[in-house]
């Protein structure tokens, strides 16, 4: 028995590999990240957090860190739990010799408990894609960067896309979008944009939540089959998106008129349905799978030296893709920073002054290997968003397709919503709003 | 030899009704509480605030608060994460809508509204006993979920579902830094938990041992149901939903219902159990365990420089924690205080044991 266990975990140790890393030495960038490799949101979780660590260990190897100072990177398993992310958060903060550069929490539950943390601490917070709506005002928001898309974003951009294929905003009235939403603050972010688009053009919109995991939906879908709405919107995560294409499925609702978020639109969340998911949409945070340039280079320092975290095969997958650029962005703001601070680690509140002025322009993007992946991004204190582009995807039985053009969020619609909420916040919490010059 | 207590006379009633009525107990006790006061904030760095005392120390009164009800009275219940709840949103609503409110009447008001939440989830026990009644506070938990997820008003209307608290301050002090709501929560922690500790031993603690032990026989000897089980419900909730309202205000600072989900029912139901039903110090033992234990497996490998995946370590500590559980269940069922109390009678007679 007792050998049986010893073997367990020799061969947990060989499959691992090692992350942590020998002692750090002084000139290191030290760059936390907080995954879930277990529970139930580990499908979508590994895939990020491997498309992260390989850049980080792409850096490294190709250009011997930025600008010379190397990345160390280290991992905390949250699963998706706040209450250990936060504890993650603690234990990582002040690891290496000017403590963490930014976190990415990867949840939003987790980033709003940060949000009361970092002005504290001074590290910044990178929320690609998730997080509050309203933090992209960085007056209030000073150290929450939800960079390329809120969820208003992508709520805007669904609305945008039904209204087109519809032939028109005024073909809206009178129909009827049901929002099936994870019952947390990620599936809740959506439901102000959609009461005010509703406003404003005259549809009905039926709100139905699915309790974490999200594993039992067999009501909500009862509820869709009565209710028959001309779109569903998905707000889930995890294993909560299949199940609610299975259901869909079962019920007969076409997929056609379903929509996702760009957390419900990858791959884990369509194949478990197998043929099921075929002509079922999702908005995407700009990107979607494929091989890019920047995968040239991966193969060749990190993947046939056999020191990538997934499979080859695994790597022109969306959620690996999508941690990719969630580290490039990181490492940028890191450079950034470095040209005001010096080539030398820094610390946090340094490098949220490098988030704040990053700017990435096509021919950067193109140096990078990120051409075809991301459009420019320019961020600065009024806008922590950065960019607030997206396109539709559709799920072809085998892979992603775009199916649409570009389109970009309202601001006249989301910068109104953003100014309010932010200013409730900054009242309730008693925030003196203005922008950090340093 | 050590813990000896032959020479020590007892020479008044009062002495002889002391809680720690051995002298070697005061001692400790005393050396325990200077540590705590005096000791920890001299040593402590933030982590250890933050992710180690003050989260023992609140759900420690939560595992104390269900003692009472669990332990002492017998009524099992799974509303603790509902109850705490009702606190933490009691709490976040009395500090938003009534400004400059002293915060300890914050906590303690919180802990009334827990306190009548709980009398009304109680009612059904004077009918109900054991699984069924643990059925029941499920239905609260359950309940109390819904409301605070779909009821607007409780969440001030926040888009999300997702409140954050604004700054605490006690008398012109702000409780902002991790020492000083350290030395707040422990604090409340001692106050509260010698009022529990004299509640046990005192008359009404007597009445809900009576009514745990045999309720009929209890009944028939004088004491009302309805009053035994209902204080104990109305104390329970209050010590429950005070450690919400810590939870939430001291520990997340932001949070959601899921954070009082089932799951924090369990987790305090299984602090009590591990720790050891009907007794004080069996609470804090518990909470130690419960909340420690993982995170402490989840650093070693790290700290022993074994390198292991983050998935691997994860699996290892469920693994690990599941065994240890299991272990000590078997070792001794009724929980650390039980052991610790062994351990007392072992040294009494050490080093000649008979």
């Amino acid at each position: 028995m007792i050998r049986k266990i010893a073997g367990i975990a020799a061969a947990s140790v060989l499959a691992g590999g090692t992350l942590g890393g020998p002692a750090l030495a002084q000139n290191e960038q030290f760059i936390p990240h907080l995954v879930y490799r277990t529970g139930a949101y580990a499908p979508n979780g590994i895939p990020f957090a491997n498309g992260v660590a390989d850049y980080y260990r792409l850096v490294n190897a190709r250009d011997g860190g930025i600008n010379g100072v190397t990345i160390s990177y280290e991992e905390c398993d949250t699963g998706y739990a706040t209450d250990r992310g936060v504890e993650c958060y603690e234990r990582l903060k002040k690891k290496g010799p000017t403590g963490a550069a930014y976190f990415l929490p990867l949840s939003t539950g987790i980033t709003f408990a940060l949000t009361e943390k970092a002005p504290i601490d001074k590290i910044p917070i990178i929320s690609m894609g998730y997080g509050r709506s309203e933090s992209r005002d960085g007056a209030v928001f000073q150290w929450n960067f939800p960079l390329l898309g809120t969820y208003w974003t992508a709520a805007d951009i669904i609305i945008q896309h039904i209204a087109k294929t519809e032939g028109g905003f005024d073909k809206l009235k009178g129909k009827k979008i049901a929002l099936v939403y994870h019952d947390s603050p990620y599936g809740k972010e959506p439901i102000a944009l959609l009461q005010k688009r509703a406003q404003m053009h005259g549809f009905e919109t039926l709100l139905l939540p699915v309790t974490h995991p999200g594993v039992e939906q067999k009501a909500t879908w009862l509820q869709i089959r009565q209710n028959r709405p001309d779109y569903v919107l998905l707000w889930g995560w995890g294993v909560m998106n299949s199940t609610a294409i299975k259901e869909a499925v079962a019920v007969a609702y076409p997929r056609g008129k379903m929509y996702g978020v760009w957390w419900s639109g990858a791959e884990p969340d369509v194949r478990p349905a197998e043929g099921g998911a075929t002509g079922y949409h999702a908005v995407t945070l700009q990107h979607t799978a494929g091989q890019f340039k920047v995968h040239e280079d991966l193969k060749k320092y990190v993947y046939d030296k056999g020191n990538g975290n997934a499979k080859w095969e695994e790597t022109d997958e969306i959620l690996y893709i999508r941690g990719m650029i969630n580290a490039m962005l990181g490492v940028e703001s890191i450079r950034t920073a470095q040209a005001k601070f010096g080539k030398k680690p820094l610390t946090g509140e340094q490098v949220r002054w490098g988030i704040e002025n990053l700017d990435l322009s096509a021919a950067r993007i193109k140096d990078l290997g990120f051409e075809g992946v991301l459009k420019p991004i320019k961020v600065s204190c009024a806008d922590h968003e950065g960019a607030r582009t997206g396109r539709i995807q559709t799920w072809d039985g085998k892979n992603w397709k775009i199916t649409s053009d570009w389109y970009v969020a309202d601001d006249n619609v989301i910068a109104p919503m953003v100014k309010d909420a932010a200013t409730k916040y900054a009242a309730e919490k008693k925030i003196a709003p203005g922008c950090l010059t340093n | 030899m050590l813990y000896r207590e032959a020479g020590q006379f007892k020479t008044s009633y009062s002495a002889d009704q002391a809680i720690f009525s051995i002298a070697q107990d005061r001692w400790f006790v005393m050396i325990v509480l200077l540590l705590g006061f005096v000791g920890v904030p001299l040593v402590a760095n933030q982590y250890l605030y933050t992710e180690v005392f003050i989260p023992v120390l609140i759900l420690s009164i939560a595992a104390i608060g269900l003692n009472i009800l669990t332990g002492y009275c017998g009524q099992v219940s799974l509303g603790t994460g509902g109850f705490m709840a009702v606190g933490a949103y009691a709490a976040y609503n009395l500090a938003l809508r009534i400004p400059d409110m002293n915060f300890i009447l914050v906590f303690a008001l919180s802990g009334v509204v827990a306190m009548l939440v709980g009398v009304l989830f109680g009612l059904p026990s004077l009918r109900i006993k054991g699984f069924y009644l643990a059925v029941a506070t499920l239905a609260a938990q359950f309940f109390l979920e819904w409301a605070f997820a779909r009821v607007k008003w409780f969440t001030n209307y926040a888009p999300s579902g997702s409140v954050a608290v604004g700054k605490i301050e006690l008398f012109g002090f702000a409780i902002d830094t991790p020492d000083r709501k350290y030395l707040f929560v422990l604090a409340l922690v001692v106050v509260m938990a010698l009022a529990a500790k004299n509640m046990v031993r005192g008359r009404l603690g007597r009445s809900w041992m009576a009514m745990r032990d045999m309720d009929i026989a209890a009944e028939i000897i004088g004491i009302r149901p309805l009053n035994a089980k209902l204080s104990a419900f109305a104390v329970s909730s209050f010590y429950i939903g005070v450690a919400g309202a810590l939870w939430g205000f001291l520990r997340l600072g932001s949070w959601e219902p899921l954070a009082f989900d089932i799951n924090r029912s369990f987790q305090v139901l299984f602090m009590i159990i591990i720790g050891g039903l009907g007794s004080i110090l069996g609470s804090f033992l518990g909470a130690a365990f419960i909340i420690l234990v993982p995170i402490f497996l989840n650093q070693l490998p790290h700290l022993l420089g074994i390198p292991l995946s983050t998935a691997a370590v994860s699996h290892i500590e469920f693994m690990v924690f599941g065994a240890m559980i299991v272990f000590f269940l078997i070792v001794e069922p009724n929980g650390f205080a039980r052991l610790w109390a062994i351990a007392k009678e072992k040294l009494r007679l050490w080093p000649f044991p008979y």
